[in-house]
């Protein structure tokens, strides 16, 4: 089950700096772990993570075996105008994941 | 017969003297790396509140068409469990012994929401949980006077301070006697369970007490309880006792 926790914040000044923040439910497993009988554990990572201004791309990160279950990233990005975020993450066993979240600049 | 008195008053007197005063607690949290308290300090960067989230979708939601949400009978969580995982583990009349906040729940589930019950460990009953613990953030731990509870409070110190496994120790030898210190690269801490459920960076997950005193049992390489055995229980109660008047910080992160 994905869920994900956002962190915007709900207005700014055009042209501030704002800072972002996501968390998102996912084990992260890396493939390299095995069982107590010894059977490999297949790998389930979240590969891609990207998120949207308005449409445009403001960023977007690849994402790796080393990285921790429950993925943290936190970004900056310039307020442009008011629109929407959209998040997504995207990942093996046909993981997806898109949250949106709405801002207002003033 | 005088003699052994005697040994037996300085036997009670040695094992009250290993003992933390009051104000020398510490929480877990006090002995974390900055970084790792900046996780804890931050909501928006505190893994266990992915679990908090989960949990306040199971508090209003049926279990069942027909039953009951929590919230149906509870309201607003923010108003009626505050305070509740400050008090746990309580004395369970129907149960004739003490019950902590997981196995509270689970009755709930059984007896009024004639649900079933949620496994130990599982993530709707840590999520349900941790949900309960996060309104009783910043509040200080309380467990008052209630004497149907004593034999338990003293179980619970007597397993604290039993030795156990093939280690041949007992919790009170690291966590009383030299907390600070390190075993292998870890440091010892003074084992007050002040954020329970809590977030892990070892586990990757969101864990429980039981959970934590289960790893530490077979650390020692000792058998450990099942979940939910009164034992576990008993030494959950001493630890909260141990720990009343402190802050809690549910649900924390740890190491």
């Amino acid at each position: 089950m994905a869920s994900a926790l956002i962190n915007v914040p709900p207005s700014a000044r055009r042209g501030e700096i704002i800072q972002i923040k996501t968390l998102i439910s996912h084990v992260m497993e890396t493939g390299y772990r095995r069982t107590s009988l010894g059977v490999v554990i297949p790998r389930d990572i979240l590969r891609l993570f990207v998120c949207s201004y308005n449409g445009e791309e403001v960023f977007r990160a690849e994402i790796h075996p080393a990285i921790a279950a429950n993925p943290y990233f936190a970004f900056n990005t310039i307020a442009t105008e008011s629109g929407t975020l959209v998040f997504t993450w995207t990942g093996d066993n046909g993981f997806s994941a898109t949250e949106s979240v709405a801002i207002r600049v003033e | 017969m005088r003699l052994a008195g005697f040994f037996v008053f300085a036997l009670a007197l040695a094992a009250i003297a290993g003992e933390i005063p009051p104000s020398e607690r510490h929480s877990g949290y006090e002995l974390m790396r900055p970084e790792t308290r900046a996780i804890q300090d931050d909501d928006a960067a505190n893994p266990a509140m992915l679990w908090v989230m989960e949990g306040k979708g199971l508090w209003n939601e049926r279990p069942n068409p027909g039953a009951h949400a929590c919230a149906d009978c509870h309201g607003d969580a923010g108003v009626s469990m505050k305070g509740v995982a400050a008090r746990y583990p309580a004395f369970d009349v129907a149960a004739g012994r003490p019950l902590d906040l997981e196995q509270r729940i689970n009755l709930c589930r059984t007896i009024r929401q004639r649900a079933s019950a949620f496994a130990f460990e599982s993530r709707q009953l840590l999520a349900i949980t941790a949900y309960v613990a996060r309104q009783s953030r910043g509040l200080r731990i309380e467990i008052g006077a209630d004497a149907r509870r004593e034999p338990f409070l003293a179980a619970g110190r007597e397993q604290f301070q039993r030795r156990r496994g093939q280690l041949n120790l007992a919790c009170n030898q690291c966590h009383d006697d030299n907390w600070g210190k390190h075993l292998a690269g870890s440091l010892i801490p003074q084992a007050h369970p002040t954020g329970y459920p809590l977030y892990r960076l070892e586990w990757q997950g969101l864990g429980s007490l039981q959970r934590r005193l289960r790893a530490c049992i077979s650390g020692v390489r000792s058998e450990p309880y099942d979940y939910g055995a009164p034992e576990l229980v008993n030494l959950e109660l001493f630890l909260m006792w141990r720990a009343r008047g402190m802050a809690l910080e549910s649900p924390a992160v740890r190491p």
